[in-house]
């Protein structure tokens, strides 16, 4: 089994996004469960969003502690929160910001990839320049990088389940795909 | 049709399957997903049903009694403080005969205030003449509302089905949905004996002397006593047309286990990974999942139970004053069984106001159990802090 955990702040679409990964992830005849923080949600507070991915059925239903990666939708969250907490070694902590991976320092148990999901997503129109909506651009990061699901089910997913700027969205996906280094 | 769905998703999508055509309900987190998935069901018109906005829980239920004694399919959905608010007429519902469908998210009473999962807002409804059906998994969810519509136009008494807060309610996961065609064959339409029609005009509820009170009380008790077969029924005619059953309770690899775990709702599903581990380092474990509560399968219970050495229930709910109310049921039905094939039965209190009941937990209780004197094990809180 394998767990991811999404940190972002409410608005970003942290929790769409592990919804839309999970149906690519059906899509690819897996099992899969998503959920979010168990929490009451507000415009940009802190929030958890968790996905299970198995060749079994799921049977653990309770929160992720030691997620195998981490994928960090807002740099910002680093100054308040332990977010690598629980992070299992040689997991891969993938960070949306301009930075580079050498620019962190999370000693040598964790692989740091960085993505530009912000510029990206407001190239796209997704959002706004200041507020852009990243969740679709790190989906398609998290397909090349964490390699835990095909960038073609991310766009059927896409375009499934996102009804609005399907098409932005889903480009925006595959742009990450193609910029990430994984 | 397979769908990713949440836990509330699956519990609109059940009701949409069984074509329920009134919907009276009340927003109140975390149940409200439900209702808005039905809104939207009836909005894009998949769901011919009418939507009834009401200003409380107390007039959902108000809604769904005069629609159904129309002999109109109803539903709604609520949750904690809201099933609370119910309360009378819950006990009006079921009193009436009216074959309700409703889901419940269960979620912790309050205060402290708490949007989180127990048991407690749902059990203490136990005596309201509610037939109540607590689910793991969202598939299950789904399935159970089509069912508890057939096992309550069968016995003429309302249905409640349980699903955890959150950890299903809000979870996505892949559930078959069969459609309203299929499910047709297994539900046919309602069609009550008796209902209200304006072009014959009879009086319902009316004062009832002390002289045949006592005759009514006693038929609903019969009909509860006969909704146990008919819930056994009901799930075996579903798993034969869909290949999805799920019994009323479930033995899950008991076979000659000394040490039994009693579980119900979202902890169960926990549960069967700690006890396939567990069987895999040499213990003798095994799982007795309680779906339904009332009426309590007492006779099923007992025979599943006898022979084993203890028996370790998990309440995630407080009787203050008693303990554990699974724990109590279970005590009950073992009061019957010879000493010599009875059980010590150890009540475990564990993840009120949502705690989390995890793997480590539920082993703990299972290695403690084989360890602890039986005197000293009425009533064990897991993971309080100092």
């Amino acid at each position: 089994m394998l767990e991811l955990r999404f940190h972002s702040r409410g608005g970003q679409g942290g929790v769409i996004a592990g919804k839309v990964l999970s149906v690519a992830i059906f899509k690819e005849g897996r099992y899969v469960q998503a959920f979010p923080t168990f929490g009451v949600e507000r415009r940009a507070a802190p929030v958890m969003a968790f996905v299970r991915i198995d060749d079994e059925p799921i049977r653990i239903r309770t929160q992720i502690y030691n997620p195998d990666h981490i994928i960090i939708l807002d740099q910002s969250l680093f100054n308040m929160l332990d977010v690598t907490q629980g992070l299992k070694k040689g997991g891969t902590i993938l960070i949306n910001t301009e930075k580079k991976p050498e620019d962190f320092d999370f000693g040598p148990d964790y692989k740091v990839v960085t993505i530009d999901a912000s510029t990206i997503a407001a190239k796209h129109g997704l959002g706004s320049v200041t507020q852009p909506i990243v969740n679709t651009s790190i989906l398609g990061a998290i397909a090349k990088v964490l390699k835990v699901v095909k960038i073609e089910s991310v766009i059927a997913a896409i375009e499934e389940d996102i009804p609005a700027k399907t098409e932005a969205n889903a480009a925006a996906a595959k742009e990450a795909y193609e910029v990430a280094v994984g | 049709m397979q769908k990713v769905l949440t836990g509330n998703q699956s519990a609109a999508w059940g009701a949409m399957c069984a074509q329920a055509q009134v919907v009276s309900a009340y927003p109140i987190t975390p149940q409200t997903t439900i209702i808005e998935e039905l809104a939207d069901l009836v909005a894009k018109g998949l769901l011919d049903a009418k939507f009834i906005k009401v200003e409380s829980e107390h007039s959902a239920m108000a809604g769904c009694i005069g629609a159904q004694a129309t002999g109109a399919r109803t539903f709604t959905a609520t949750s904690s403080q809201g099933l609370a608010l119910m309360h009378e007429e819950l006990h009006w519902a079921a009193l009436a005969r009216l074959p309700i469908v409703m889901a419940d998210v269960n979620r912790a009473m309050a205060p402290g205030w708490s949007i989180w999962t127990d048991q407690n807002d749902s059990l203490s409804q136990r005596d309201t003449g509610w037939l109540q059906f607590y689910c793991e998994s969202n598939q299950e969810v789904l399935d159970t509302v089509i069912q508890a519509y057939k096992i309550a136009e069968s016995v003429d008494l309302p249905v409640m089905l349980v699903l955890d807060a959150f950890f299903l309610s809000h979870t996505y996961e892949a559930v078959e949905i069969p459609g309203q065609e299929a499910t047709r064959k297994y539900l046919p339409p309602y069609k009550p004996s008796i209902y209200l029609d304006v072009k014959d005009p009879h009086a319902f509820g009316g004062i009832v002397p002390q002289d045949v009170y006592m005759e009514f009380r006693y038929k609903m008790q019969v009909a509860m006593n006969e909704a146990l077969d008919v819930s056994v029924k009901a799930d075996e005619d579903y798993k034969a047309m869909f290949g999805r059953g799920y019994g009323v309770i479930e033995q899950y690899r008991m076979d000659d286990a000394d040490t039994i775990l009693v579980t119900s709702g979202t902890v169960a599903s926990t549960t069967r990974a700690v006890i396939d581990d567990m069987k895999a380092k040499g213990q003798s474990v095994g799982m007795l999942k309680m779906k339904m509560l009332r009426p309590f399968p007492a006779d099923l219970v007992r025979e599943a139970l006898e022979g084993r050495k203890r028996v370790a229930v998990l309440d995630r709910n407080i009787c203050p004053g008693m303990g554990g109310i699974w724990s109590q049921e279970i005590r009950n039905a073992l009061y019957h069984t010879p000493e010599s094939k009875r059980p010590d039965v150890y009540g475990y209190i564990v993840g009120l106001g949502g705690r989390d009941v995890t793997p480590e937990v539920i082993e703990k209780i299972a290695l403690d159990v084989q360890e602890r004197p039986i005197k000293d094990g009425e009533q064990v809180w897991i993971g309080l802090k100092e």
